[in-house]
């Protein structure tokens, strides 16, 4: 008697819970972006390749054995030690860069190492070999290949901030988000090829 | 001029009985293809290396990933080394065929800015992912990623 007709449900605020579910969902869905360590393979060498001679100052040698231990050239090394140890190998600009278009790029002008005549002559000419056994931990692997990104890195931000003004993290980012300014690609290009970063893989040893 | 002004007076309010249902549709569809493209792991979640000079992968449709780890089955056998492509457990040698068959998915003027991304475990052994970057060099697949969390693992 009391309920001869059904109130209505109130379906107002329905719409607010469902926008609520929708944005937690936009929200905690972030699309895992994947994010890793970037390399660029070398083309395979044609059968009859010669690999060029490089002199010994220029290489920097990292072995990694399948205990994860580290040489570096020749002595035994910690991971902490190994990003200064190769920022002073790549700074050290101890003779003349390497000919571009047949013209010499010069002694390094820009480079604060010692000048030391037993280490890399020039940024563009210092190269980081890094030797891995098979059985090498991954993991180790990434953290030595990290470090020395990581000395690369540190050159050019110092670089950077010497003739922009400004970090090279933040001028990439600030040409990421302006790829049509040329001014700013041709900073970014610049400290590119002051410091370019080499690394490379050798062949690893044994074969199990 | 009187029903004029009688239509004037109680202004009907907008009926939004269907809102929820719209928005419902739109969460729906939110739910269903955030989990569309996401490959069945055979092997058991790689802990990934974490590093600090990371770069984000863009464009997703022209990466290719590549699964280094310990197979969830141990009929595969035991062992961080074991290969996953697409959705099966493979070998390094199958990898130029994963990778060709990727290429005729994308735009051939799109080719060169594919990017294989290697999703290995810590305690992978450097020799399988060498092994996988001779075969992906045969294919002049150049450009890999070694996926990282961001972070630092140096103790």
């Amino acid at each position: 008697m009391a309920r001869r007709e059904t109130p209505e449900i109130n379906a107002g605020s329905m719409a607010d819970i469902a926008f609520l579910l929708l944005i937690f969902f936009l929200v905690t869905t972030t699309m895992n972006v994947d994010s890793g360590i970037s390399k660029k393979l070398s083309e395979k060498p044609p059968a009859d390749y010669v690999p060029p001679v490089i002199k010994e100052r220029n290489i920097f040698e990292v072995n990694i054995n399948r205990n994860n231990e580290l040489l570096v050239e020749g002595e035994r090394m910690d991971v902490k030690e190994i990003k200064d140890a190769a920022v002073k190998f790549i700074d050290n600009g101890g003779g003349e860069g390497k000919l571009v278009d047949g013209v010499s790029t010069g002694p390094c002008d820009y480079c604060k190492g010692e000048k030391s005549s037993t280490s890399s002559d020039h940024p563009n000419k210092a190269i980081i070999s890094v030797q891995s056994d098979r059985g090498t931990e991954y993991g180790t692997y990434i953290i030595v290949q990290n470090e020395l990104l990581r000395a690369y890195t540190e050159l050019r931000n110092a670089l950077c901030k010497e003739r922009y003004g400004m970090s090279y993290i933040e001028l990439e980012k600030l040409y990421k988000d302006d790829k049509n300014n040329l001014e700013l690609k041709k900073k970014v290009e610049d400290i590119k090829t002051a410091y370019p970063q080499i690394i490379s893989d050798a062949e690893p040893t044994s074969a199990n | 001029m009187s029903k004029f002004k009688k239509r004037k007076k109680g202004i009907p309010a907008v009926n939004t009985a269907a809102l929820p249902d719209i928005v419902f549709m739109l969460l729906f569809f939110f739910m269903v293809t955030t989990t569309m493209r996401e490959t069945s792991l055979q092997i058991e979640a790689p802990s990934l290396p974490s590093a600090t000079e990371v770069k984000k992968l863009e464009h997703k449709s022209l990466v290719s990933t590549i699964y280094i780890g310990k197979a969830k089955d141990t009929k595969y056998g035991v062992g961080y080394n074991k290969i996953q492509l697409n959705d099966k457990i493979a070998s390094a040698d199958q990898v130029p065929a994963f990778i060709i068959n990727a290429r005729t998915k994308v735009a051939e003027n799109e080719i060169p800015f594919m990017t294989t991304s290697i999703k290995a475990d810590k305690q992978s052994s450097v020799g399988t992912i060498i092994d996988i970057r001779l075969k992906l060099r045969d294919v002049n697949a150049l450009k890999v990623s070694y996926s990282t969390n961001t972070g630092s693992d140096i103790k």
